[in-house]
């Protein structure tokens, strides 16, 4: 049984292969019947609207039918249930769950007490696999994953889909580049773990000197959530913004992605810039989740 | 001649356990691992900052009337890894052994991460792989670095 739970469980060839299988499906090479009989379980313990969305639309393209326990609010967790005791029940119901809990580990739990395949849609601030297969791959439909110099800008401390991108691109020769406002930069450990494993990372503080040098501009949101209060948020959330003049510079086949929603750290007048592939990228959550659940239940 | 008379730092035990070679300090530390918070009606020695060839200094914690589980051997291994468990019977070492720190620890240590799974009300133990660069908790994928003793269960 093939649980999805980190990316740092694939090893290079599983990913290509992941990916090459995306862009089969993508190029209408699948069985649009292949999950007819299967049923996916989705739990989802805090909102997502695109990773919940594209699961499910993804299952219905392969002929299959998903069900979910509602709102957490409508749920038996507000009864005090576990979430061990959840997916023993709900692994009775169907062919596999597809889990987004706000606890870090959670899906690494779910996989001790389900009888069905686990795929990780996010827990906490910790793994989410698909989200870095989709990364991969809307970079890969732009240029080759070896030989390209990879620029994250954000949330670098509290952004899981960051750390999960970098250590996938651990696996390609690439160079690393990052770019925090103050007290949200990668983790020094983060950091050591990536050089460990023969990545070049280069830590920048100067947005201009950082986008000229990128084939890709990862830009990911502040969470205000994170802020004590508004104003400190504010401070921060406003110490970087990518814009059509930022952009003046870069490299021409530079790509910008973005794991959305976004609120105001890019320009929407960026969307309209060959650069932007953000919206690309959230369209190719449905090959890559398609990809996924053929994996683990076709 | 100026020399420090030989004596008994602590007296012996009937029967019960000698932990030895604990760095200097960790007495209480292991003390608290063997859940002794409080009085208690057994003979309880502790010696601290006792000279030692080896180390310098050490503390010896002796107890009478208990020997040791694994899980506790476990627990006082992360934090005395050069400790010896000398276990008394009679007033004879019956059995002396070292510590040595298990690969995996399970329900030993408590994860560092506020966020982690493996700290509600999960029916769950805290998992955590032993690793170079500290205690690797196999539920969140943290690292635990400092403090270990501040962290056991």
């Amino acid at each position: 049984m093939r649980h999805i739970i980190s990316i740092k469980e694939f090893e290079k060839g599983e990913i290509d292969a992941l990916l090459d299988r995306a862009r089969a499906i993508d190029a209408g090479d699948y069985d649009r019947h292949a999950l007819e009989d299967k049923i996916l379980g989705v739990l989802f313990f805090e909102p997502s609207t695109r990773t919940r969305m594209s699961f499910e639309a993804a299952m219905a393209r392969l002929g299959g039918s998903s069900i979910d326990m509602g709102g957490v609010e409508v749920s038996s967790v507000v009864k005090g249930e576990t979430l061990a005791d959840t997916v023993r029940v709900v692994s009775g119901y169907a062919d596999a769950i597809v889990l987004r809990h706000p606890k870090e580990g959670a899906a690494r739990l779910a996989t001790e007490f389900s009888s069905v395949p686990v795929i990780n849609a996010g827990d906490g601030a910790g793994q989410h696999p698909s989200q870095t297969l989709i990364d991969l791959y809307t970079i890969r439909q732009a240029m080759p994953l070896d030989g390209i110099d990879v620029g994250l800008l954000g949330d670098l401390r509290y952004g899981r889909t960051a750390h999960s991108l970098a250590y996938a691109l651990t696996n390609y020769d690439v160079t690393i580049h990052t770019l925090a406002p103050e007290g949200l930069e990668m983790p020094p450990n983060v950091i050591g773990n990536l050089r460990d494993r023969g990545v070049e990372v280069v830590e920048h503080t100067d947005i201009a000197e950082f986008a000229r040098g990128l084939d890709v501009m990862y830009v990911t949101r502040i969470q205000r959530e994170r802020f004590p209060d508004t104003a400190s948020y504010y401070a921060v959330a406003s110490s970087y913004r990518v814009t059509p003049d930022l952009l003046a510079g870069a490299r021409t086949r530079m790509i910008i992605l973005h794991p959305l929603p976004r609120v105001d750290e890019i320009d929407p007048r960026v969307d309209a810039l060959p650069h932007a592939r953000y919206f690309q990228q959230a369209r190719n959550g449905i090959p890559i989740r398609m990809a996924l659940l053929l994996e683990v239940m076709g | 001649m100026n020399e420090t008379p030989k004596s008994l730092q602590i007296s012996p035990i009937r029967n019960g356990t000698v932990i030895d070679h604990i760095p200097a300090g960790e007495a209480f530390n292991v003390l608290r691992i063997l859940g002794i918070t409080r009085a208690t009606t057994d003979t309880l020695s502790i010696a601290t900052n006792v000279a030692s060839g080896k180390a310098g200094r050490k503390d010896i914690v002796k107890i009478e009337n208990r020997e040791l589980k694994k899980e506790e051997v476990d627990r006082i291994a992360l934090i005395a890894p050069q400790a010896t468990i000398n276990i008394i019977r009679n007033y004879l070492v019956f059995d002396k052994k070292g510590v040595q720190i298990p690969k995996l620890l399970h329900g030993v240590v408590r994860c560092p991460n506020p966020g982690c799974i493996s700290n509600t009300n999960e029916p769950i133990q805290s998992r955590f792989e032993v690793t170079e660069k500290g205690l690797h908790c196999l539920y969140c994928d943290w690292y635990l670095t400092e403090d270990i003793a501040g962290h056991i269960i």
